[in-house]
């Protein structure tokens, strides 16, 4: 793809990103914070595309290395963001959206 | 080998079939639905889910990129596919595991691997592909920087927060002078590198950016760290999404610049709850004077109160406000303050909780930490609310909080703290600490509040002190 082409798809993912979360309030910033570091836990997909071309061992290790700490990232992060939300049962969330 | 392996890694096509693309595409759609879904209590979980349903896709497809991708059939499926399984034990087993109270670290942790696992990938892109194309070399340069930064950053912030080190500011001989070297020739070796792109160049790149994280963080201490957690956030999000640009993954580059932008945002957001521009947040140890109001703490006198006195002062009171802190969750009182509130209930007395934007150590945290214990939302107070109502209110009880309740915040200009907005528990009637000891909150700056003739001290540990109250309530 044309180097402006991914400028564009970059200047509008910044607009999206603050978008999206430019209402949030307090009480879930940690959760945000930690949904969102799960999210750049993607970063596997490109661990994986370097190791399953890697040439040498040296790539080879470092590529397995990257994946490791990438699914660290994205599996931990989940699954620590779910187990907060938990705590947000739906039925007192709504009790707290009358008391507002 | 296995059979399906073989035949998995046959079947890569030569171009990246369109439904791929499509597959790409959902993903980055459900990563902004994740966003979006996080910033309201109802669609939270929700969007969580959503979030990881994305990844998860995005992880399954990425075998199916076509051969300009992997120069060929996908090498090392195996040891690719044992990798994605230790990770994975290793971050749910992790993410399982760890107390809530210690959740602001492990978020700190998964953060730190995340950009270490950026800086290699663009570490191996630089060692195989030898690419002399300028923007390429940049983003490369970019990511390692920036990744390192992060991952050596986040491990210390981690270390703060688990108190394997102290959680105050450091602040090293020189250390300004040492930073803005350090990261003056970090940025003269990345311009080198890419004038002359050699390998010398990259390892010294990295070590020179693995000691510029430490240094950054070093000097950020007490009740900022999280505000440095939720900024080294960010970052990595832009590490992953130039790691994009390099390994031209239009995906990557949507997600990381989502985490990106809004970490950005969030960070400011969290900066603002506590009353300080970010930048005092980064560089305030560098130019703090020695807190000035630390003097002598051991030798002034102060109250102290049995049990028994509390739950008098509690028991026939007629409106009492409780100031839950760190110290309540480190010592699993949840529960027992929860307790402790329905019995004043059933006595007619008035009670609230006066949730600091920043109670525990995240904003947010102590809400997550008292739905845990079953306390009613209606009950949980945020400062603005609560905070005209102390000058009615006959006892205000802080456990285990320091910082959000001391005044030097308001009145004491030297103050570290200086700027961020307080609970007023100053303004009650009667003020009860109950604290394990004289020691100063995470900030390390000494509490007026707790040498008025007003307050009273309860010491021990929150859990049994509490214990304690309930007991001698239950024979008023």
């Amino acid at each position: 793809m044309d180097a402006i082409a991914l400028l564009t798809i970059f200047i509008l993912s910044i607009f999206v990103g603050i978008e999206v979360v430019s209402k949030v309030s307090a009480i879930l910033h940690t959760p945000l914070m930690s949904g969102a570091n799960a999210i750049h836990g993607v970063v596997l997909v490109g661990a994986i595309l370097v190791t399953g071309k890697a040439t040498d061992n040296v790539q080879l290790y470092l590529g397995l290395v990257a994946i490791v700490l990438a699914t660290i990232n994205m599996v931990g992060g989940f699954v620590v963001t779910d187990r907060m939300l938990e705590m947000f049962k739906p039925k007192k969330a709504e009790k707290e959206e009358v008391a507002k | 080998m296995t059979p399906t392996l073989t035949r998995l890694a046959e079947q890569t096509a030569v171009i990246t079939p369109t439904w791929v693309r499509v597959a790409e595409l959902l993903a980055a759609v459900l990563f902004i639905l994740a966003l979006k879904g996080l910033s309201s209590p109802k669609t939270a979980r929700r969007g969580n889910l959503l979030g990881a349903a994305g990844a998860a896709t995005a992880t399954a497809v990425v075998f199916f990129y076509g051969q300009q991708y992997y120069g060929g059939p996908v090498k090392h499926l195996p040891q690719i596919l044992v990798a994605i399984a230790i990770g994975s034990i290793i971050g749910w087993v992790a993410a399982r595991r760890v107390q809530m109270t210690q959740m602001p670290q492990m978020v700190a942790l998964f953060n730190g691997v995340g950009g270490g696992a950026a800086a290699v990938i663009s570490v191996i892109e630089f060692l195989s592909v030898h690419s002399e194309s300028i923007p390429i070399l940049t983003a490369t340069i970019f990511t390692v920087v920036v990744g390192s930064v992060s991952f050596t950053g986040s491990l210390l912030t981690y270390a703060k927060l688990q108190e394997l080190m102290t959680s105050r500011p450091v602040v090293i001989p020189l250390g300004r002078f040492i930073t803005i070297g350090v990261a003056v020739g970090t940025i003269a070796t990345a311009v080198l590198l890419i004038i002359n792109p050699v390998n010398s160049l990259l390892w010294l790149l990295l070590g020179l950016s693995l000691v510029l994280g430490i240094l950054l963080v070093l000097p950020v201490g007490g009740a900022d760290v999280p505000i440095v957690i939720s900024l080294l956030n960010a970052f990595t999000g832009l590490s992953v999404a130039a790691s994009g640009y390099v390994l031209g993954n239009v995906l990557l580059i949507v997600a990381g610049t989502l985490v990106g932008a809004s970490g950005t945002l969030l960070t400011r957001m969290m900066a603002k709850a506590m009353g300080r521009p970010l930048t005092n947040t980064l560089f305030g140890a560098f130019t703090a004077k020695a807190s000035a109001s630390t003097a002598s703490a051991e030798d002034r006198p102060v109250k102290s109160a049995s049990p028994e006195d509390v739950a008098i002062m509690l028991g026939y009171a007629r409106k009492v406000i409780i100031v839950p802190g760190y110290g309540l969750a480190v010592a699993q009182a949840q529960n027992t303050i929860r307790e402790l509130v329905e019995l004043l209930v059933a006595k007619g007395i008035e009670v609230d909780y006066a949730i600091h934007p920043v109670a525990g150590r995240m904003p947010g945290h102590m809400n997550v930490l008292l739905a845990e214990a079953n306390v009613p939302y209606e009950q949980l107070k945020e400062m603005d609310e609560i905070n005209p109502e102390f000058p009615a209110t006959d006892v205000a009880l802080v456990v285990g909080a320091n910082d959000v309740v001391n005044p030097a915040a308001r009145d004491d200009k030297t103050a570290p703290i200086y700027g961020m907005p307080i609970l007023n528990v100053d303004q009650a009637q009667q003020v009860v600490f109950l604290k394990r000891s004289m020691r100063p909150g995470f900030a390390g700056i000494e509490n007026e509040v707790l040498f008025d003739p007003k307050t009273s001290l309860l010491f021990g540990d929150a859990k049994d002190s509490l214990t304690k109250v309930v007991n001698s309530l239950k024979t008023l």
